[in-house]
């Protein structure tokens, strides 16, 4: 029997640290010792599983998930979508995709939220869906406005879509958000700069995609998105027991 | 997207949640209703065997307050030890799905779940891993998704021969990752506070 593979440790110089100050909301929710590496076993190495009786199939339409009969949101109808891989560069088939993000003038539909820009009566703000058999996605919606947000007195988020994508294991687990090539509020966003890696905050924007767009109707942006890869079996690797 | 000399993609960096993460991955808590069926919530169906438990605690940020706007996963394997995976050492049972989604009360910051309690399941060179949930945790201020385990501290024997509690250099941190059972009336309970920073800082992992 092939046993499973371990996945690549994480390159920490990719991803933000947990301690980053100019976000502010770090500060108390940094944890203050070291993360304790761990060597990966079962649990590690499988995750939840999904299918397609779990969700709908306008689940990733968010045009019309949430709109009246008729109706559409207020916006820029965007076609958002990807491939989700690993490392390796192989596609992450049937693995959940779920996002949601803020209407066209930057409003969450979130009871905590009190941004005064107006909730759209079409918009709920959240799709999910499962990628293909070679890892593609695809979410319709409009693009998020920019939105200001108590940092320092003046800080604003670019517009942006978060994502949360799963893997095939636990250690797999992401979230991030996407943001939107061209956008001037990138360079300034203390929660974009937590990431100290100019080209991994490249690989977080979404470039336009001319040839994904729907002429007269849709433009389209695409993402992909990678997660961390596996060995391959070639040599036994001493995960006796899983 | 670039691969580097040898082929390799680089992984997508991670960002916070943001506190409004409840739109995407629970909607009723936002305060709408969009889809027929929020994910998450049955951990451990009807068919699952083993004893039937509640976990609650809180997560505790580093001024000592609870953290209201967290997000947790957890992934634990069913009382035989299998997780719900077709690498996860054997058969579950139908429902079981072994993988949850938590959220806080927004006034209280509390949380709660209920599943069965999982099984020792094998570790890692013939050991065996004593009975525990992994967990995940995201919320406003946390950029990367933290994995912590709970562990079951009247498990003793098992916990003392448990590979990943034992590696913990610091054993008096190792407490940090032990729920106590709680006693009282209705289902077995046990009590897992997260605390983010400072004293008693909860054991996280680089998994």
């Amino acid at each position: 029997m092939t046993k499973p593979a371990e996945f690549y440790q994480r390159d920490t110089a990719r991803h933000p640290p947990a301690f980053t100050p100019d976000y502010k909301t770090s500060y108390a929710r940094s944890p203050r010792f070291s993360l304790i590496s761990l060597d990966q076993g079962v649990g590690e190495v499988t995750g939840p599983t999904f299918g397609h009786g779990d969700i709908d199939a306008g689940d990733n339409d968010l045009l019309s998930n949430y709109a009246q009969p008729g109706q559409s949101p207020i916006g820029e109808r965007i076609i958002l979508h990807g491939r989700v891989l690993d490392e390796n560069t192989r596609p992450v088939p049937n693995t959940l995709v779920e996002i949601w993000q803020a209407n066209a003038g930057g409003r969450y539909r979130h009871k905590n939220d009190r941004y005064l820009a107006p909730i759209d009566v079409n918009f709920g703000g959240c799709g999910r869906t499962l990628t293909d058999d070679e890892g593609h996605y695809h979410f319709r919606t409009v693009k998020p406005g920019a939105y200001p947000w108590r940092n320092r007195v003046n800080d604003w988020r670019p517009a942006h879509v978060h994502f949360s994508v799963f893997g095939t294991a636990f250690c797999q687990r992401l979230i991030t958000q996407c943001y939107f090539e061209g956008d001037p509020l990138i360079p300034r966003c203390p929660i974009v700069q937590t990431i100290p890696d100019p080209d991994a905050i490249t690989g977080l924007t979404a470039k336009l995609d001319m040839n994904a767009t729907i002429p007269l109707d849709t433009i389209a942006y695409r993402f992909d998105i990678v997660l961390r890869g596996r060995r391959a079996t070639l040599f036994e690797n001493r995960m006796e027991g899983t | 997207m670039m691969a580097d000399d040898l082929g390799y993609l680089k992984e997508t960096a991670s960002q916070t949640a943001g506190p409004y993460v409840h739109i995407g991955l629970a909607p009723g808590a936002a305060g709408f209703d969009i889809y027929d069926q929020e994910l998450g919530w049955d951990i451990a169906g009807p068919n699952a065997a083993g004893e039937r438990i509640r976990v609650q605690g809180r997560v505790i940020d580093g001024t000592g307050s609870p953290v209201k706007d967290v997000l947790l996963e957890v992934w634990q394997a069913n009382a035989a030890g299998h997780f719900a995976h077709p690498d996860g050492g054997g058969e579950v049972e139908d429902g079981f799905r072994g993988w949850g989604r938590v959220i806080t009360d927004f006034q209280t910051g509390d949380w709660a779940f209920d599943t069965v309690k999982p099984g020792p399941c094998p570790g890692r060179n013939g050991a065996t891993q004593a009975p525990h949930l992994n967990l995940w945790i995201v919320a406003r201020g946390i950029n990367l998704g933290l994995h912590t385990r709970m562990y079951f501290a009247d498990e003793g024997a098992a916990n003392a021969a448990d590979p990943v509690l034992t590696m913990i250099e610091w054993e008096n941190r190792r407490t940090t990752l032990l729920a106590e059972r709680v006693e009282g009336d209705g289902p077995a309970t046990y009590r897992f506070d997260i605390r983010l920073q400072g004293d008693g800082e909860t054991v996280f992992f680089d998994i």
